[in-house]
C-alpha cells in the first residue's frame, strides 16, 4: 500500500510542483493520476521512487517511509515504465529485459526462464524477438518489452509515466487491453499517469484529478463522472464523456418510470381498455401481496388474441431479463435485442418494479444526451 | 649532390641512413604512445568529472581549448623550464595538446546519450556508476574514439616538432634537412611520419567500429 501524507515538492526557486497532497493507494488498485500539464501528475508519481525527492510530508510504502531506503534498492523493487521507453539500444531485448533481475543477482537460469515467462506474456515470442534489438522492433513492440522489463522482478508496485502517449491509437487500444487483462492476472498496485481521460477511464480502478499541484477529486470513474467535484473536474472530464460510456451510465437515467400496473385478476377487455387510455404497449402485473414483479402483457398479444382467451394470465409474459437499479446503460443496451416486446422491467432490491427501459426511452435519453453536447459544441 | 633530383637525393640518404630512421621511427612513436596514453586516462576521466560536476565543465573545456591554440611549437617551448630539455618536456607538451578533442568528445558523448534511456536505468534502480558503466559509456564509445583518432593524428604531426627541443623523433630528419639545404632529408622524416598518421587513422577507424555496440550499427 503506497500512503502520501501532506506531501509537497517545492523547487529552490520558490515553485510548488505538488502541494499538500494526502491519499492512499491500497494493495492492488490501479489508479490513475490524470490533469492538465503542469498539474503535478508526473512529479507526484515520481516521488514515490524518489525520482523527484520530495520536500515535505512522508510517502510511505508499505508502512515504510521510503527516505528511510536506500534509492536503488526501492527503484529495484518498483517496476517504471515511462512513455520514452528507454530501452538500452545496446542490449538486446532479453538482455533489457534481464536488467533488474541481474541487479538483483538472481542466477542465470532463474533469469533466462523469467525473461522467456515474460516474453510469451506480452505477446512477443521469445525465439523471435529475444535476440534482436531494440531498434529491430515497432513502437509497440518496444512499450510491451518495457512493460515486460518493469514487471522482470515481480514488483508488486508498477509507476507508469504516459506509457502509451506516444503510440498510434489503434496500438494504444492493444496495449491498454493487453494493460487490463494482465492486471487481472497480476494484481499489481499501479499508478499510471495519463492526461487521455478515456484511458483513465478504461484503465482506472480509481482516478485522481489533479491541478495546479492539487488533488482535487480522487474517486471511482462512475463517481467522477456522475458526481464531480468541482466545475473544473467537469470540465475537464468533459460533456461528452458519458455517452461515450455508456456502461458508466446509470439505468434509472434511461428507463421512464411512467409505469402502469395491475393484478393479474384483470379482464383482458378492462387490460385493453386501460393501455389505450394510458396510450401504453405494456401493462406491468404484480403481485397483490407485495407488489412484486409477476410479468407483463403486451398490448400486442391481447388484440391478436382478445377473442381467444379468458383471463390475461393466458397471455402472461414472464421477461427472461430484468435489470436491478444498479445496472447501466450499457446493460440495457446489451439486453435489448434479446428481450420480447423490447421492455425491459428494472426491479428494485424488493423485486418492485420501479421503471422500465424500451427501445423508445433508450433513444430518447442518448440522443438528448447527445443534442446536449451538440448545444455546447456550438 | 646537388645534382640529383629529390628522389635520388631520397634514396642516396635512405641507403646511408636507414638504421637511424628505424631508430627515429621508433622514438617518435614512443612520443606519440605515452603521450596518447596519459591524455587517453586524464581526458576520458575529465570528461567524465565534467558530466558529473558541470560547474567544472566551463573551466575544463576552456583551459583545454586554450592549450590547443597555443601554437605547438610555442607550447614545447614553454614546457622547457618546467621539464628540462628532452622526451619528457615533448610528451608533457603532445599531452596537453590531445587533451581537448577527447574531454570535449566523452563529454559530448556521455551528454548525447539518450534521457530516456538514463532515466530508464536510474529508475530501474542503477546506481550513478552502473549507469555510466553500463549505458552511458558503451553508449558515448563511439563518439569518444572518434576524439582518440583526432587527437593521435595530430599529435604524430606535432610530434616532428620535438626535435627542435632535442626529444628526436622523425623531426630530426626534417630540421637537419631545412638546415642543410637537402630536400631528401626531409622527405626521409617526412615520409614515414605520414605513413605513421596514416596507420594510426585507418587503425583507430576499425578499433571505433570495433567497439560500437552491436545494437547502434
Amino acid at each position: 500500500m503506497i500512503k502520501f501524507e501532506h506531501v509537497s515538492k517545492v523547487y529552490t526557486d520558490g515553485f510548488k510542483a505538488v502541494d499538500s497532497v494526502s491519499f492512499e493507494v491500497p494493495e492492488g488498485e490501479f489508479l490513475v493520476l490524470i490533469g492538465p500539464s503542469g498539474s503535478g501528475k508526473s512529479t507526484t508519481m515520481k516521488m514515490i521512487n524518489r525520482m523527484i525527492p520530495h520536500t515535505n510530508g512522508t510517502i510511505s510504502i508499505d508502512g515504510k517511509d521510503i527516505t528511510k531506503l536506500n534509492p536503488s534498492e526501492l527503484r529495484r523493487n518498483i517496476g517504471y515504465v515511462i512513455q520514452q521507453i528507454g530501452l538500452f539500444p545496446h542490449y538486446t531485448i532479453e538482455k533489457n529485459i534481464a536488467i533488474v533481475p541481474e541487479l538483483k543477482g538472481w542466477d542465470k537460469e532463474k533469469i533466462k526462464d523469467r525473461v522467456k515467462e515474460l516474453l510469451i506474456m506480452v505477446d512477443l515470442d521469445p525465439e523471435v524477438y529475444g535476440s534482436r534489438y531494440p531498434k529491430e522492433l515497432s513502437g509497440g513492440q518496444q512499450q510491451r518489452v518495457g512493460v515486460a522489463r518493469a514487471l522482470a522482478s515481480d514488483p508488486r508496485v508498477l509507476l507508469m509515466d504516459e506509457p502509451f502517449g506516444a503510440l498510434d491509437p489503434i496500438t494504444r487500444d492493444q496495449l491498454q487491453d493487453q494493460l487490463i487483462t494482465l492486471q487481472r492476472k497480476l494484481k499489481k498496485t499501479i499508478v499510471f499517469v495519463t492526461h487521455d481521460m478515456d484511458e483513465a477511464l478504461k484503465l482506472g480502478d480509481r482516478i485522481a484529478i489533479m491541478k495546479d499541484g492539487n488533488l482535487l477529486q480522487i474517486d471511482t470513474p462512475e463517481k467522477i463522472l456522475q458526481e464531480p467535484a468541482s466545475n473544473f473536474v467537469e470540465e475537464f472530464i468533459g460533456k461528452d464523456r458519458i455517452i461515450q460510456n455508456p456502461e458508466l451510465m446509470p439505468v434509472v437515467s434511461v428507463m421512464t418510470t411512467r409505469v402502469v400496473t395491475s393484478l393479474l385478476n384483470l379482464s383482458p377487455e378492462k387490460a385493453l381498455l386501460m393501455m389505450r387510455q394510458q396510450k401504453i404497449t405494456s401493462l406491468i402485473i404484480e403481485n397483490d401481496l407485495d407488489d412484486s414483479f409477476i410479468g407483463l402483457i403486451s398490448a400486442y398479444e391481447l388484440i391478436k388474441k382478445m377473442n381467444s382467451i379468458q383471463s390475461i394470465e393466458e397471455i402472461l409474459i414472464v421477461p427472461e431479463h430484468t435489470l436491478t437499479i444498479t445496472a447501466t446503460a450499457k446493460d440495457a443496451i446489451m439486453m435489448m435485442p434479446s428481450v420480447k416486446y423490447g421492455v425491459i422491467p428494472v426491479l428494485n432490491e424488493a423485486k418492485k418494479v420501479v421503471g422500465i427501459v424500451t427501445r423508445g426511452t433508450l433513444l430518447t435519453a442518448l440522443s438528448s444526451q447527445w443534442t446536449e453536447l451538440e448545444g455546447i459544441n456550438e | 649532390m646537388n645534382n640529383l633530383n629529390i628522389w635520388e637525393q631520397f634514396m642516396q640518404q635512405a641507403e646511408m641512413r636507414w638504421s637511424e630512421v628505424l631508430e627515429a621511427t621508433s622514438v617518435h612513436i614512443q612520443l606519440v604512445f605515452f603521450s596518447m596514453l596519459i591524455a587517453i586516462v586524464l581526458g576520458i576521466g575529465l570528461g567524465i568529472l565534467i558530466t558529473r560536476v558541470p560547474k567544472l565543465s566551463t573551466v575544463v573545456l576552456g583551459g583545454a581549448g586554450i592549450m590547443q591554440t597555443i601554437p605547438s611549437l610555442a607550447l614545447l617551448g614553454f614546457m622547457i623550464p618546467i621539464f628540462g630539455i628532452g622526451v619528457n618536456t615533448a610528451i608533457a607538451a603532445l599531452f596537453l595538446y590531445s587533451l581537448l578533442p577527447i574531454i570535449r568528445n566523452t563529454y559530448t558523448g556521455i551528454k548525447d546519450v539518450n534521457k530516456a534511456t538514463v532515466e530508464a536505468a536510474k529508475g530501474m534502480g542503477m546506481t550513478s556508476l552502473q549507469v555510466l558503466i553500463k549505458v552511458e559509456l558503451p553508449l558515448a564509445i563511439p563518439m569518444i574514439m572518434a576524439g582518440v583518432r583526432t587527437a593521435a593524428v595530430i599529435n604524430v604531426g606535432t610530434a616532428t616538432l620535438a626535435a627542435f627541443i632535442g626529444a628526436g623523433g622523425l623531426g630530426d630528419f626534417i630540421f637537419l634537412g631545412i638546415t642543410r639545404g637537402i630536400d631528401g632529408l626531409i622527405l626521409l622524416g617526412a615520409i614515414p611520419a605520414a605513413l605513421l598518421a596514416i596507420i594510426l587513422e585507418i587503425f583507430f577507424t576499425y578499433l571505433e567500429r570495433w567497439t560500437t555496440p552491436e545494437g547502434l550499427k
